[in-house]
């Protein structure tokens, strides 16, 4: 949805200047939008999100705050129903776990228990670790903890066309919304269209087609399965990839659909493997789409572990493209070749490129 | 603030004096007519009575204007009236009737009028602590001259929630009045086991940067005054403040029973604090001050009767909201 009359010119921008694009139209087109957390107006700027913004908006709508997770998550209930648009960060999602009693007891119930009298348009921004030694506690993706439960949205986007469109979306959406940025995707690159424009919250993104598999993904997932989808078509194994978006709303129309056509399902999820999401699609295709399955649903996840520190500890913990054909293949009965797709990975496995110099 | 000097022994003026005496015996009554009537088993909800702890709510209610905002905890039922909440809306929210205020959604924990400013209450302690103060937040920014009132007990202190967001209060001199009604305890658990030997309440928030009063919370002119005193101060953009009033609980933590035989208090305590039953004080203040008559408070009595009657059969008639309803609102 376009909301301004603004020209929609593309340019080339990091997923992390879409993110701080999206936040600068929010801001200027409203100002009931406020932002705030720990680290908001210092000189890195939640990794460049947040740049600019105090300066712009003055200190009364950019601030940053008092090491507070749980009360200032309520501070945004409140202000939220005093008129205002929070926008919360955390540098980790992790951080974040310190507010649940208000995120759950309060933001997520506010308009049901209070018989739909008020809502709560708050959003909370939550990054998502992953290498580096990011290990145990500042790691974890715990969307399907948010997507259980209801009056909550997730969004968790892959590109920074996504990220910018779904950002403005969630902002000006009156529920509570998660977005979920993975840290490996700050410095993925690609068109960004400017001024506003809200992608709608909960339908999926066809990355590509095909008749195989339907593969469905979310976050960085995504960027793992276009290396093998492409690798799989240079084999002549075309498949949907269907990029969610939203986990909650979920778009099981579009997986549905690709899932009937195909007769194949592979779910991928940055998550532990037990009651994930991916868990979830996988149920409900086999619910709705039992007759036209070809084979069981298959899921990559992560391994129901604490994500460990050392570099030596992750070598082979994560999902990667390969694992990704390797579970194509078998689905339909192939024998392809994976050395060529790892031998072009140039950077060792506990970074996104060679930008990521760490620390954090 | 410091501890007032103010004479709090003087009657108020007769209007106001009139007010808060209806405000607590209405109250009162609505009370222990919810306890006379629970064991019919039609309010199917868990339920916290405030008898006993009336002159807070009814001062603090006369205090704040009607357009201040106030959230409050799983004891709501006297804030919620004494800052003006439709009493009939309240009953037939027990009785989780679709006229209730927050349609059958939320019971007895969850209230709600916003016509009044009562944001809601919420049935976790110290939930809607940061809450108050994000509303504060809101009206600081907007430019309101708005007052929120974050009702509290003496065992929400003990939550960190409290000091995270009493912190953000005074870092941003928020319009916040923290108002803690100590009843020495929470649930069954008594301050002894709960607080070293010594340590007062308003002391901790004091410590954090609040301005505080201490005052006794069974003598509503006393409430009343230290309250306005405060209120104006934190209107007048002073920064946030912090009030504990010291009262009692007469029933049991949650029910309508009494609960002086199970061991954790004893008839002795209950009976002292009894001697101090606040409406009865005030009876007495104003009758002696010649504000009323025995027969002008039997006269008030009758009034309150007959509005309580109506309410309960207000909530009593109401439908059930329909069970398809249990699908809406989920999101907005």
């Amino acid at each position: 949805m376009t909301v301004s009359g603004e020209p929609r010119v593309p340019r080339t921008l990091t997923y992390a200047e879409a993110v701080n694009d999206a936040l600068h139209v929010a801001m200027a087109s409203d100002p009931s939008v406020i932002c705030y957390g720990l680290g908001v107006d210092d000189p890195k700027t939640i990794f460049g999100t947040t740049k600019g913004l105090q300066t712009r908006f003055g200190d009364q709508r950019v601030f940053d705050m008092p090491t507070a997770e749980a009360a200032m998550t309520g501070v945004a209930i409140g202000a939220a129903l005093g008129g205002m648009r929070p926008v919360m960060v955390h540098q980790r999602l992790d951080f974040f776990l310190l507010a649940m009693d208000q995120l759950v007891n309060g933001a997520a119930k506010w308009h049901y228990m209070f018989g739909g009298q008020r809502s709560v348009p708050i959003t909370i921004r939550l990054i998502l670790g992953r290498g580096w030694g990011q290990g145990p506690t500042h790691s974890q993706s715990l969307h399907a903890w948010f997507a259980h439960i209801p009056g909550l949205k997730v969004v968790m986007p892959t590109n920074p066309e996504d990220a910018k469109g779904l950002l403005l979306a969630s902002i000006f959406d009156p529920n509570p919304v998660l977005f979920l940025e993975h840290r490996w995707l700050h410095n993925t690159m690609g068109s960004v269209p400017e001024g506003d424009y809200r992608i709608p919250l909960g339908k999926a993104r066809q990355l590509r087609e095909g008749d195989a598999v339907t593969i469905v993904s979310m976050s960085y997932m995504t960027v793992e399965a276009l290396h093998a989808v492409d690798h799989l078509r240079q084999s002549d194994v075309h498949c949907d990839l269907l990029d969610l978006r939203t986990v909650s709303p979920l778009d099981w129309d579009a997986v549905f659909a690709s899932v009937r056509r195909t007769g194949r399902l592979l779910v991928l999820d940055t998550a532990a493997e037990t009651g994930s999401i991916a868990g979830e699609i996988a149920a409900r295709a086999a619910i709705e789409c039992w007759t036209l399955l070809k084979s069981a649903p298959q899921r990559i996840a992560m391994p129901d572990i604490p994500e460990p520190t050392s570099f030596g500890l992750t070598r082979g913990l994560h999902p990667r493209a390969e694992h990704i054909v390797a579970a194509v293949a078998a689905l339909v009965g192939k024998q392809i070749g994976v050395d060529e797709l790892v031998a072009r990975r140039t950077v060792p496995h506990d970074v996104p490129g060679d930008w990521f110099k760490g620390p954090f | 603030m410091r501890a007032t000097t103010l004479e709090t022994s003087t009657a108020l003026e007769p209007v106001l004096a009139r007010a808060l005496l209806f405000q607590m015996k209405r109250i009162r009554f609505v009370e222990e007519e919810i306890a006379r009537r629970y064991p019919e088993g039609l309010m199917r909800c868990p339920t916290h009575l405030s008898i006993g702890q009336e002159a807070v709510a009814a001062a603090v209610g006369a205090v704040l204007r009607r357009d201040d905002l106030a959230v409050g905890t799983h004891r709501a039922h006297a804030h919620y009236l004494g800052k003006g909440g439709s009493l009939r809306a309240m009953l037939a929210e027990i009785y989780g009737k679709v006229t209730g205020c927050s349609r059958g959604r939320g019971g007895s924990m969850h209230l709600i009028d916003l016509d009044v400013g009562f944001e809601g209450s919420t049935a976790i302690v110290g939930n809607s602590i940061p809450i108050g103060v994000g509303l504060a937040l809101a009206a600081q920014l907007r430019g309101t001259d708005q007052v929120s009132c974050v009702f509290v007990g003496d065992g929400a202190i003990e939550e960190g929630v409290f000091y995270e967001a009493a912190n953000f209060a005074v870092v941003r001199r928020l319009p916040v009045v923290f108002l803690c009604e100590n009843n020495l305890y929470s649930v069954y658990s008594p301050l002894s086991v709960r607080q070293p030997p010594g340590r007062s309440i308003h002391g901790l928030a004091a410590a954090v940067g609040l301005a505080t009063d201490h005052g006794d919370g069974n003598d509503v002119d006393e409430v009343y005054v230290k309250t306005a005193a405060a209120v104006g101060r934190v209107r007048a953009g002073e920064g946030p403040c912090f009030l504990e009033y010291a009262t009692y609980r007469w029933r049991e933590h949650c029910g309508p029973n009494y609960d002086n035989d199970i061991g954790y208090r004893t008839e002795a305590e209950y009976l002292a604090w009894r001697e101090r039953d606040p409406v009865m004080l005030y009876e007495r203040k104003l009758v002696a001050a010649g504000v009323f008559t025995e027969a002008g408070i039997d006269v008030m009595q009758v009034e309150i009767e007959q509005e309580v009657s109506d309410a309960f059969r207000f909530a009593e008639d109401s439908p059930f909201p329909e069970p398809a309803e249990a699908f809406e609102h989920v999101y907005c």
